[in-house]
């Protein structure tokens, strides 16, 4: 096990420089001066008074070669944790803000694969253990429904239907958890439901695929030969190995979840990152969007190295190809 | 002329087959493809279709319900909704289409060379590719399309090479799945160029893969290029975007006449729909993993496959003994 996270955790070496080098190349090589179009969509206002080209220049560290900017950058990183200094606000660096905005992304993030779990698993499972039967047809019916369903359409009907029907609309105010626990989980049940909705389709799909594959499987096949009941058949021998897969599923819902919640922000109006991702676009803050996008990178390849160290340790078969 | 004619007759009979197929096993993914088709016609005629222009703006009108000269109302510009729903279906398509064609291009270009030549280059642009696809696809999309701007060429590139570095994963290990073949070797042993080998040995023997990429990265596409001008980073708001016609812009009026909110998406959430039951009933036809490792003769039916059996008896039966199980 040991050598196992070791060889895997080097493997990410690598595959970390190239997300350093396209985050930092995607701003700096796309056509069009960035200053120009920074200085246009700031203005004064934002930049403050005597802000002139050369200062946004040096500001953003541009005024020395392309290798020692990516040096800097990242050596910040590496020996300050500093992600950098956003430009607008004056001495508000990127780690702030950022740091105000991840717990609500985190948690409806949580909520919403916990919402996705919650149907997509005995969802899924039925399905497979009845497998082309109409309920079978049905659910898969909905499944890809769920996939197809844009989160926000639904987001935005959400916000209308009731508002017009019932004059009820989801809270604007962000309630914090530690003044009001109940209310701050109340407010964030509807955006993570629409977000859980989308990605429970694509879980059931794959549970149900993941079912059907065990339930084939000859061990199975004994357990009802020695006439075992249903129940026992599926709960005790076919879903524990069935759910080993499931695992890497949900690690692969990860980049889905970081970027359903960039809009499900947009429309519940929370803030969280994927909104000041949408605010610093506007603005052209583009420290603060190389920022995120480093960060959430980090954030994705970390969860998978876990969820594929927790698959190495329930099947010992990945462990010793 | 002889053998280009044979060809021909081939591959006539290789797309008739798959639909035939389809209407039989899975009249579902037919009722899918039914809706793409209709999709489309609505898409490349739609100037025919709308009774009005995409931006005829007509302030006398605005916010109007439902009426016989406008059949689903009027937006708060006194834009006709249903001709600009029409419209959007012509964007969906040419967004959806030449991307997902860009798309196929890179990945096939990334995957074949990649999975082909293997080694130190194999290994960069897999690590390359690790990096790609570590980033939230929605994240770096709407990183990039702030750099470039709004617009329809724009999203298109964008669109199109984002995905298509991220499809060469799936082009590349079906390309290492025939490497091996000895018809590969025979090639490489008569002196035929890599580049040669690639276009005329390789990339046939994965068009399945590429065509089952086509079809479910179309509607991803079609989604990806509403969400982003939903967000107001894909088509300026004068194009009329399934996406852009949800956007934030136009919130308030939804409120007054939510119809303005219910169209656009229905007509996204169906196409969706049936692009990917089609895309789903033709990967479970072209792709052979998925008919539980029995080949072609799994669709036969025990009996049938018992009949060829006997009529061959030199094959090795144990290989077909797991047919039914």
């Amino acid at each position: 096990m040991g050598s196992y996270i070791i060889r895997r955790s080097i493997l990410l070496i690598p595959t970390i420089f190239l997300v350093t080098i396209i985050v930092f190349l995607t701003i700096r090589l796309i056509p069009g001066s960035i200053i120009d179009i920074m200085m246009g969509e700031m203005g004064t206002e934002v930049l403050g008074e005597g802000f002139d080209r050369d200062a946004l220049v040096a500001k953003l560290g541009l005024d020395v070669p392309i290798y020692v900017q990516y040096g800097r950058w990242v050596g910040d990183i590496i020996f300050h944790g500093n992600l950098g200094v956003a430009i607008r606000g004056q001495y508000e660096t990127v780690n702030q803000k950022l740091a105000s905005r991840i717990p609500v992304t985190f948690e409806i993030g949580v909520m919403a694969l916990i919402f996705a779990l919650l149907i997509a698993l005995p969802v899924g499972i039925y399905s497979a253990i009845r497998q082309d039967s109409l309920g079978d047809w049905i659910t898969r019916s909905i499944s890809i429904l769920f996939i197809s369903v844009p989160s926000f359409w639904i987001g935005t009907l959400v916000m209308i239907y009731p508002a017009k029907w019932w004059g009820w609309s989801p809270s604007m105010q962000l309630i914090r958890f530690t003044e009001n626990p109940l209310g701050n989980i109340g407010m964030f049940i509807v955006p993570s439901l629409v977000l859980g909705m989308v990605i429970s389709g694509t879980t059931m799909r794959m549970t149900r695929t993941m079912m059907l594959e065990v339930l084939r499987q000859d061990y199975i096949r004994t357990a009802w030969a020695k006439g075992l009941a249903e129940k026992t058949v599926v709960l005790r021998h076919a879903i524990k190995n069935a759910m080993i897969p499931v695992i890497t599923i949900i690690g692969m819902q990860i980049p889905y979840l970081v970027g359903g919640s960039v809009i499900i922000e947009q429309i519940f109006v929370l803030p969280g990152v994927g909104r000041l991702m949408v605010e610093s676009l506007s603005y052209r803050d583009y420290p603060i969007v190389s920022g995120i996008n480093l960060f959430i990178a980090a954030v994705v390849m970390v969860v998978n190295l876990v969820v594929d160290m927790v698959y190495a340790y329930l099947d010992p078969r990945i462990r010793y190809k | 002329m002889g053998t280009v004619e044979k060809n021909k007759n081939k591959r006539k009979s290789f797309f008739t087959d798959v639909i035939t197929r389809l209407v039989k096993e899975k009249p579902v993914g037919a009722v899918g493809g039914l809706i793409v088709v209709a999709f489309l016609i609505v898409g490349i005629f739609s100037n025919f279709i709308a009774p009005y222009e995409m931006n005829q703006v007509n302030l006398i009108h605005r916010l109007e319900s439902p009426s016989i000269t406008y059949p689903l109302g009027t937006d708060h510009l006194g834009r006709d909704t249903f001709s600009r729903v029409i419209y959007g279906a012509r964007i969906s398509t040419i967004v959806g289409i030449s991307a997902t064609l860009i798309n196929i291009i890179i990945a096939t270009a990334l995957g074949t060379t990649s999975g082909y030549f293997g080694g130190k280059f194999d290994t960069v642009m897999q690590r390359f590719v690790d990096a790609w696809m570590s980033f939230p696809s929605l994240l770096i999309l709407i990183t990039v399309m702030s750099l470039v701007g709004t617009g329809l060429v724009q999203i298109i590139l964008v669109l199109g090479i984002s995905g298509g570095i991220s499809s060469s994963r799936v082009v590349r290990s079906a390309v290492m799945g025939i490497r091996e073949n000895i018809y590969i070797l025979a090639s490489k042993v008569i002196g035929v160029t890599s580049i040669k080998t690639l276009i005329k040995h390789v990339i046939p023997n994965i068009m399945a893969p590429i065509i089952i990429i086509f079809s479910t990265t179309i509607g991803s596409v079609i989604l990806a290029e509403a969400a982003l001008s939903f967000l107001g980073f894909g088509l300026p708001p004068d194009i009329a975007s399934w996406g852009g016609m949800l956007s934030a812009e136009g919130r308030q009026y939804m409120e007054l006449a939510p119809r303005l909110a219910f169209w656009p998406g229905i007509c996204l959430t169906t196409v969706v729909w049936g692009m990917n039951i089609f895309g789903d009933a033709l990967r479970d036809l072209l792709d052979p993993r998925l008919r539980g490792g029995v080949g072609r003769l799994g669709n036969l039916g025990t009996k049938k496959i018992q009949k060829f059996l006997s009529k061959n008896k030199k094959l090795n039966v144990k290989k077909y003994n797991n047919v039914n199980t």
